[in-house]
């Protein structure tokens, strides 16, 4: 059988194949490349070996952005995570309106960053007003801004997941559990959240990724104001290309060391939760 | 006699338990759509008054119809831009679900080491940030003249085909080969075998990948801004950020008129789609 669908090779694999080399591949290549020249495009690439990494590290913006998105990674991806583990919890105790409510939160999953940051401009600037600020007054106020446009954007998404895995738990299980005497916490902890591992791992890993390379929200929401200070990793990068000329090599380099971090964070992550999770 | 009665007041003590958290949710639910609500009474507004007095609800001279609506549309040919994005994402979609699923299905059917490479680069894919690769492959498109609505999809291919021949690759491995080989022998060959077989089976992640991607396409904002020619098409994301004029001043009377119309349709979409958009968050779940 094998040989016969080989035969069809040009059909089958092909189309992908070429998009995926123009789309990802190529670019990708291209990028590392890059990283280690001089260029404005791509047809006039001088390289200069480590140059550009080094004059990374003279860039308080960058430094600044990295440690600004670490924070409110590790902020989001707490609130998000806890808050929708909640809610599952309290909507899978099969209470009137149920459905309604889970439409209703996940909703605004569906909304695209650059509408929700208008929508959120207006409604915090709205807020900020009765204290005469407003929302670019500080870096903070953008940051909690983005904390809380991100929770209302995730928290459903996140929701449905974990609802997905409390149903998945055996009915039994919980009940023996009771039946020996576990108090509500014990089940809690000792039952319910080992169950629910695999769930929290992909919510972690998409709360984590998600907040780590945010950038329509960023710039709808604050655009990286007061004078870049609320501005994350993944904007930082792109306005080393696009706004700073004769900056274009040491925008792919941050970009490379971006897709290093992300993607150490994201392995590293799937790692250390897989570990914990408990065959069902 | 006594245990009975105890049953009967905890069923009581539930249901209360029960009425009070429907209150607590339903009060919940209100103020998790608020934010919308409230960009909706503005775009009846007044500019002026829209900025300074957002919760404050627009009567008598405030009141201004759908004036913000008529700005808007002519200022950013909302309508052209609605077909734009409906475009692109429509056949993304159809042309991602087509090719992957086919090509998943070939790299899992034949194993060699190729094929192992092709799966691993698709895996390896999905974590590459989209910064690495924006500035190389909007040049890329550039010189290959896919700065345009229907090149932007071939595109997209090439950009969501991992997390798709991922997806597909984990449910082809669960179809039993018998099926496939028993169609063989009746004298299929490997095309009819594929869509009158494999296809219909593998619907459900069909689904699944279709509204994963078309969440993404519809709301995607950087790469059509710098793969497109935008002086000539804008997506809805694009049109909306290009209302932010110079200096970062905003027309809020146009921009609330134009975030309801963007939210319009997918809300429309939302409701039709519910049971699939939620079943597909969760499968894709799963499987990611």
């Amino acid at each position: 059988m094998d040989k016969a669908i080989k035969r069809y090779f040009p059909l089958f694999a092909l189309p992908t194949l070429v998009a995926f080399t123009i789309g990802f591949i190529v670019p990708f290549v291209m990028g590392i490349y890059l990283s280690f020249c001089k260029f404005t495009t791509v047809t006039d690439a001088k390289f200069v070996g480590l140059k550009n990494y080094a004059s990374i590290f003279t860039d308080k913006t960058f430094g600044h952005s990295l440690w600004y998105t670490a924070l409110f990674t590790i902020v989001s991806v707490v609130l998000i995570n806890v808050l929708a583990f909640a809610i599952a919890m309290l909507l899978t105790k099969g209470i009137r309106g149920t459905n309604i409510f889970r439409t209703v939160f996940f909703m605004p999953n569906l909304i695209g960053g650059i509408v929700l940051g208008y929508i959120w401009q207006l409604i915090l600037n709205g807020i900020l007003a009765q204290f005469g600020r407003t929302l670019v007054y500080s870096a903070t106020y953008g940051f909690w801004g983005l904390v809380i446009l991100m929770c209302w954007q995730q928290i459903g998404y996140m929701m449905i997941i974990y609802i997905a895995g409390i149903q998945n738990i055996p009915g039994e299980l919980i009940e023996a559990a009771k039946i020996d005497g576990a108090t509500s916490s014990q089940v809690l902890f000792k039952v319910t959240i080992p169950m629910v591992m695999p769930s929290i791992t992909v919510c972690t890993f998409l709360t984590l990724t998600n907040g780590f390379k945010l950038f329509d929200q960023n710039l709808a929401l604050t655009n990286g104001a007061p004078s870049d200070m609320s501005q994350m990793l993944a904007l930082n990068i792109y306005d080393t290309f696009y706004t700073r000329t004769g900056f274009e090599g040491v925008g792919q380099a941050k970009a490379v060391i971006f897709f290093i971090i992300v993607a150490v964070i994201a392995i590293g992550q799937n790692v250390l939760t897989r570990s914990k999770e408990v065959q069902q | 006699m006594a245990k009975n009665k105890g049953n009967e007041v905890s069923a009581v003590r539930r249901a209360k338990h029960g009425t009070a958290l429907s209150i607590f949710f339903g009060v919940l639910s209100v103020i998790y759509v608020l934010p919308i609500l409230i960009v909706l009474m503005n775009s009846f507004k007044l500019k002026a008054y829209i900025n300074r007095y957002p919760f404050k609800i627009g009567t008598g001279k405030m009141f201004v119809g759908l004036d913000n609506y008529v700005e808007g549309i002519k200022r950013i040919e909302f309508f052209k831009a609605f077909g734009y994005s409906l475009f692109i994402t429509v056949f993304s979609v159809a042309l991602i679900i087509l090719c992957t699923s086919m090509c998943a299905w070939y790299i899992t059917r034949v194993q060699t080491k190729f094929t192992k490479a092709i799966y691993m680069l698709c895996l390896f894919s999905m974590i590459v940030p989209f910064q690495m690769v924006m500035f190389t492959l909007s040049k890329i498109a550039n010189m290959l003249h896919l700065s345009n609505p229907v090149g932007i999809i071939l595109v997209y291919l090439g950009f969501g085909a991992g997390l798709a021949v991922f997806m597909f690759t984990g449910f082809v491995k669960s179809i039993p080969l018998e099926i496939e080989e028993a169609a063989m022998i009746d004298g299929c060959t490997p095309v009819q075998t594929f869509f009158q077989v494999v296809f219909p089976i593998l619907k459900p992640t069909a689904i699944t990948v279709a509204i994963l991607q078309a969440m993404w396409i519809w709301n995607d904002y950087l790469l059509p801004y710098l793969v497109l020619d935008i002086k000539k098409y804008k997506t809805i994301p694009i049109a909306i950020q290009y209302l932010k004029g110079g200096y970062g001043s905003i027309d809020w009377g146009a921009m609330m008129a134009m975030l309801v119309l963007a939210i319009i349709p997918i809300i429309i979409f939302y409701i039709a789609c519910q049971k699939y958009i939620i079943e597909g968050v969760v499968a894709g779940a799963v499987k990611g």
